[in-house]
């Protein structure tokens, strides 16, 4: 690509530094030629060639090449690696994933990048906030990596997106319930699990006490003040206890309040009759509930979902869903700061007397971003998408390191995809040389776009 | 932590040293008579680079072993870590020309592979006369491709355990299981006493394949084994379907796996152990003998705190399956065929024997050399059992189907464990990716 940008300055250059003595006199009558004698331009070419020779022209002519044979090399498969990139599953998924990115990270950044730039030019500490917001270009991808995989950890303990996605959920509501417990498999047990809630089989009736046995009490749950459960006596009131039906050790007896049993406090029992709740109450420390002056009858207890409840974990972030959403994150993180310099640098070059002419005829702040700085700068916000989306196509380190490897399929992208078919298990390099050779059709517009761009401002 | 497993390693010097008696100074005569390579330090100002997957203990207690090689040999040698994917690593070493010397293979599949591409050297008369002295015929044969022998079976992995916490199952009231419908039922009885069975580990998907393939072996029995092991027959198998039905059991309850499928599959091989020993949040592991490494930097007591059962029994046949690495010379360098009679040699195995998670293939390597009667117990089924026991299949199968991340068997089982309903499914996808992989 360079060698465009290279071939007509190369002999301009020639031509200024030595236009004023012999070029005149060796072309008197052909057409005046400008620069020196083919001998010595091809002498000045040859280790810029030679370079890009060996590390570009041939890798790119010798991948096509190799993008027509099969995994061994020897066998002539034509465009039957084309073809599998376009029918494979897994490959479409990878295309499917590059173009969520191409959309998605260019513009976030670009955006991302112009806030920034124009904020930091109004605030004091503008330096020392660049200076914080360009810092991940510091770091390599490879590292920046590390850290979001860390900081994407689904245990709140230790990710800190999901960290601080609990703190703020339990400011609001915090849940004290007895997550993940349920009623014993089977018929013998005389409660069953019936949408997240827990209701006896039979109707119970006043002055029998209720039996409510639950299990899969984790023992961070069981709070401290557990009295052994106790079943209450006499009465003529519906009663009950919820206890965990589970003796430490084994050897309890299934359904019955054993000697060693703990109740569960602070359940919420209901009354249900005919669909409708006449009755709640809370279980005590020993896990006996009372329900005061309810009318005789049958009714069926429940223990409403709310009791069960698991606490707020936050997000997996490392899932199949958010797993692209959250490297893109990542990306974000590391290239923001780049853009926002370049749109700076943009931005300290715009004539300061378009933006006072507007500010005096009166324009907004938003009429003045919209209609005068925007504009001026759109050639920089071209350059950066235009570089941004170059880069998005090749991303390859944060979704190595971030995605764990069991999503892995689902977050793939093209140059992942590439090294993992050409180096990883299969070793098909004849396929991997089609994805790279695809992946250089997709980044060449783009590659050329900017060239011309850069053509045109130095003309 | 730091200072007890630094305690343990010194330990495990202590019983070096004092096995050895006075090594040092009596070796060089024993040694020039035992060995070609031994004697005097013949390989002074040679360089080697060895190659393997090992990182953390495992490849400091490895280097201890280079370290004696050394000694002995006088050649230096350097440890390169491959990571995870060892095919990966070396595809671009080989197709560069510049392989390591001597590369430690985590799968026979591909020695198979390498062999085919030129890339291996066949092993020396040397030390094909150490592995006929010290391997049973089926261990040479693994290391083997086209009738030439080309690795050293060096280091060997018992993968028919299930590890548990001590605690949990008194807590429970339970005992180890002996069979599938037992460890069933005391999963049932863990989980109601509030702790989840199970720890899986799956963002490490060989951790899943080893479990299919114990239950595989105990239901469809070591012949139907060879034969998927090989694709003649089909994953669409009725066999296939019972083993993964037995696997739904327990991978399809939630209250049966820790933080349910999505939090075991972002889980990876060392964190799962130590969710179930440091953080005691699980009950039982399914892997490896290599599960005590973690174990011991949970601060968790392997034989203690930490039991293990055999795999129970899911059909007829009590399942053995082992997993082991290959040493292969890929550069014709004496050094290299040096460092293969060496790890092949009694020796050299007794050296690595003595230190922690290390199991030996080496039938002359005496069970009495390992640190801890656990492994003494392993070590002796490992010899015992012979031609009897199973290579792990996904091992076997070449490395697109059995070996990479995201591909394959590998990716298959991940996508059952997040769904583990879709047995159909399942087989299905477990056969169009073996057809790429073998055709």
């Amino acid at each position: 690509m360079t060698d465009r940008l290279d071939g007509p300055a190369a002999p301009r250059e020639e031509s200024d530094s030595r236009g004023d003595s012999p070029a005149p006199a060796d072309a008197p009558h052909t057409t005046r030629r400008f620069g020196p004698s083919p001998v010595i331009a091809i002498a000045f070419l040859l280790p810029a060639a030679l370079l890009l020779g060996v590390w570009v022209v041939y890798p790119i002519v010798y991948s096509v090449f190799r993008s027509l044979f099969d995994a061994s090399g020897t066998g002539f498969t034509g465009l039957g690696n084309y073809a599998t990139i376009f029918t494979d599953g897994a490959m479409l998924t990878t295309i499917r994933n590059n173009l969520i990115w191409v959309v998605v990270a260019p513009i976030v950044i670009t955006t991302l990048g112009l806030i920034f730039a124009v904020l930091t030019e109004r605030i004091r500490w503008a330096t020392a906030f660049k200076l914080i917001v360009f810092m991940p270009m510091a770091v390599s991808l490879m590292a920046a990596g590390v850290i979001f995989r860390l900081v994407y950890e689904e245990d709140p303990d230790k990710g800190l997106a999901n960290a601080v996605l609990t703190t703020v959920h339990d400011t609001f509501s915090s849940s004290q319930g007895y997550p993940e417990a349920r009623p014993r498999e089977g018929d013998q047990s005389p409660v069953a699990a019936q949408g997240g809630a827990v209701v006896t089989k039979q109707a119970a009736q006043t002055g029998r006490p209720v039996l409510i046995p639950i299990v899969g009490i984790k023992p961070a749950v069981m709070p401290g003040n557990a009295q052994a459960a106790k079943t209450p006596q006499g009465g003529n009131e519906l009663s009950g206890t919820v206890w965990f039906d589970f003796t430490p050790g084994g050897g309890g007896k299934n359904g019955a309040v054993d000697g060693t049993e703990k109740g569960l406090p602070g359940m919420t029992v209901e009354a249900v009759s005919d669909g409708r709740v006449a009755a709640t109450a809370t279980t005590a420390e020993d896990g006996s509930f009372r329900f005061e002056g309810l009318p005789a009858g049958s009714y069926v207890v429940r223990l409403p979902q709310s009791n069960f409840e698991p606490a707020y974990r936050g997000l997996t972030w490392l899932g199949r869903t958010l797993i692209t959403p959250a490297i893109i994150g990542a990306f974000v993180w590391v290239w923001a700061g780049f853009a926002m310099v370049l749109i700076a640098a943009g931005l300290a070059a715009i004539p300061r007397d378009a933006l006072e002419a507007a500010r005096i005829d009166g324009a907004t702040e938003w009429q003045v971003f919209r209609r005068i700085t925007v504009p001026l700068l759109s050639p920089v916000l071209l350059v950066v998408f235009v570089t941004m989306i170059i880069n998005t196509l090749k991303v390859f380190d944060l979704v190595f390191i971030i995605a764990p490897s069991s999503v892995q399929p689902d977050a793939n992208v093209i140059a992942l995809e590439m090294w993992r078919v050409s180096f990883g298990g299969g070793n098909n390099q004849g396929l991997g040389s089609a994805l790279a050779i695809f992946l250089l059709v997709l980044v060449l517009p783009f590659m050329i776009m900017n060239i011309r761009r850069f053509r045109r401002e130095n003309a | 932590m730091r200072t007890a497993r630094a305690a343990a390693v010194l330990a495990g010097l202590a019983v070096a040293v004092a096995a050895c008696g006075n090594a040092p100074t009596t070796t060089q005569p024993t040694a020039s008579s035992s060995a070609s390579a031994g004697g005097a330090k013949t390989l002074e100002g040679v360089k080697l680079e060895v190659a393997a997957k090992w990182t953390g203990d495992e490849q400091k207690y490895f280097q201890q072993v280079l370290k004696a090689f050394t000694e002995k040999t006088g050649a230096k040698v350097t440890y390169a870590s491959t990571g995870e994917d060892t095919g990966a690593y070396l595809g671009p070493r080989i197709q560069g020309g510049s392989p390591p010397d001597v590369a430690i293979l985590p799968q026979p599949g591909l020695v198979q592979q390498y062999a085919k591409q030129n890339a291996l050297k066949p092993v020396t008369d040397a030390v094909s006369k150490q592995l006929d002295t010290n391997y049973t015929p089926y261990w040479k044969e693994l290391g083997s491709a086209d009738g030439k022998v080309y690795g050293v079976l060096v280091k060997a992995a018992h993968k028919s355990l299930v590890w548990y916490r001590t605690q949990a199952f008194e807590d429970a009231g339970v005992q180890p299981p002996t069979n599938w419908d037992e460890l069933v039922k005391a999963s049932q009885t863990i989980a109601d006493s509030g702790t989840p069975p199970f720890s899986l580990c799956g963002a490490s998907a060989w951790t899943l394949t080893d479990l299919f393939e114990n239950v595989y072996l105990s239901t469809a029995g070591p012949e139907k084994y060879d034969q998927l092991s090989k694709h003649e027959i089909p994953w669409t198998d009725p066999s296939v379907a019972t083993a993964l039905e037995k696997i739904q059991q327990i991978a399809g309850k939630k209250e049966f796996v820790l933080d349910g499928s999505s939090g075991a599959l972002q889980t990876d091989f060392p964190t799962c152990v130590t969710k179930v020993f440091g953080q005691k949040k699980a009950a039982m592991i399914i892997e490896a003998d290599f599960v005590a490494t973690p174990v011991v930097q949970s601060k968790a007591k392997v034989g203690e705190d930490a039991k293990v059962f055999p795999f129970p029994k899911a059909g007829d046949t009590t399942p053995v399956i082992l997993g082991g690495d290959v040493a292969v010379a890929m550069k014709d360098s004496p050094g290299a065929m040096a460092l293969l009679e060496f790890l092949a040699s009694k020796e050299g195995g007794e050296i690595w024997a003595k230190l922690p998670g290390y199991l030996s293939p080496n039938k002359n390597v005496s069970p009495d050399n390992y640190p801890d009667p656990l492994t003494k117990q392993l070590g002796q089924t490992i010899v015992s059992a012979g031609d009897a026991v199973r290579y792990d299949m996904s091992d076997l199968a070449p490395s697109a189907f059995g070996g990479t991340d995201g591909k394959g068997e590998w990716k298959v089982l991940q996508d059952f464990l997040r769904n583990p309903s879709d047995v159909k499914g399942a087989q299905e996808a477990l056969e169009a990716e073996a057809k790429k992989a073998w055709k």
